[in-house]
């Protein structure tokens, strides 16, 4: 079970995180747990400890997407993002960016949902702006070490 | 860790190319103003604006030696950056451990009202 449910997170060409996840639901729910307000606001919480008292989740082209997070020592932050495509219940295109309080530059999101025996396969891909792209990439130090990281920064050029 | 202010600055700091190949040029060693400006046709004062950047976001390290002043890649900051991903992938962890129950419920709950 925990390698059927481990995630993968991985940096993709220049511009790419991918994230691939297994649940044991089938797609219909998955995609419903991430487009359902109520539901959102159990489980995209990041760290232990935070709290999301405000989702104001529009799940349809165009739609605002308006996610804050509080933490009773670290403070709060938001989310804002529009989405962009949704075909139930296989896709959801939308960008964001959070505000610290100055905005993050916007994040692309596809996230698509896979049969995958009788749950779902989850695969998330993140497209992320130049700067922030870069950054990352040097960030892959996590996967190979230093020396990989070096070697990144130099084709950056 | 809270690295995350400093780690905004180093987002912000390698928004600008000649910032990435100052520190892709620091990767393969430490090197001087001079030496930092030759590649780039740039003016001393100018390269000493992006290095003052660059060590602000504590990507990079001034040494002392004389009357020099080698600039090196801060190992520290660079960390900082690497565990940008981890702390991503610990927060879709803790996320999606917390899907897996709410996706149990919503089952159950359609198994219920099959019944």
């Amino acid at each position: 079970m925990n390698t059927m449910t481990k995630l993968t997170l991985q940096t993709e060409g220049d511009t790419h995180i991918v994230v691939t996840r297994h649940f044991a639901a089938p797609p219909e729910t998955v995609y419903r747990a991430h487009t359902d307000s109520k539901l959102i606001q159990q489980w995209l919480l990041g760290p232990e400890g935070w709290t999301m008292p405000v989702c104001i989740n529009d799940p349809r082209p165009g739609g605002k997407i308006r996610f804050e997070w509080t933490h009773p020592k670290q403070g709060s932050f938001h989310l804002t993002g529009e989405y962009l495509e949704l075909k139930p219940y296989s896709k959801i295109v939308h960008v964001e960016r959070m505000h610290l309080p100055d905005p993050t530059p916007d994040n692309h999101v596809e996230t698509r949902f896979d049969p995958d025996g009788s749950g779902t396969l989850m695969t998330m891909r993140m497209t992320l702006p130049d700067a922030q792209t870069r950054a990352a990439m040097l960030a892959t130090g996590m996967e190979h070490g230093m020396e990989a990281s070096y070697v990144r920064l130099e084709q950056m050029i | 860790m809270l690295a995350t202010p400093n780690l905004n600055a180093s987002f912000a700091a390698l928004a600008d190319p000649t910032r990435r190949a100052i520190l892709a040029r620091l990767a393969s060693g430490e090197a001087t103003v001079m030496e930092l400006a030759k590649p780039f046709e740039m003016t001393q004062p100018a390269i000493s604006q992006h290095l003052k950047v660059l060590e602000g976001a504590g990507l990079i390290v001034t040494r002392v030696e004389g009357t020099k002043r080698p600039r090196r890649l801060a190992k520290a900051g660079i960390e900082a950056m690497d565990q940008w991903l981890a702390m991503l992938r610990k927060a879709l962890e803790k996320n999606y451990d917390r899907l897996d129950g709410v996706l149990a419920a919503m089952q159950s709950d359609t198994e219920r009202k099959k019944r």
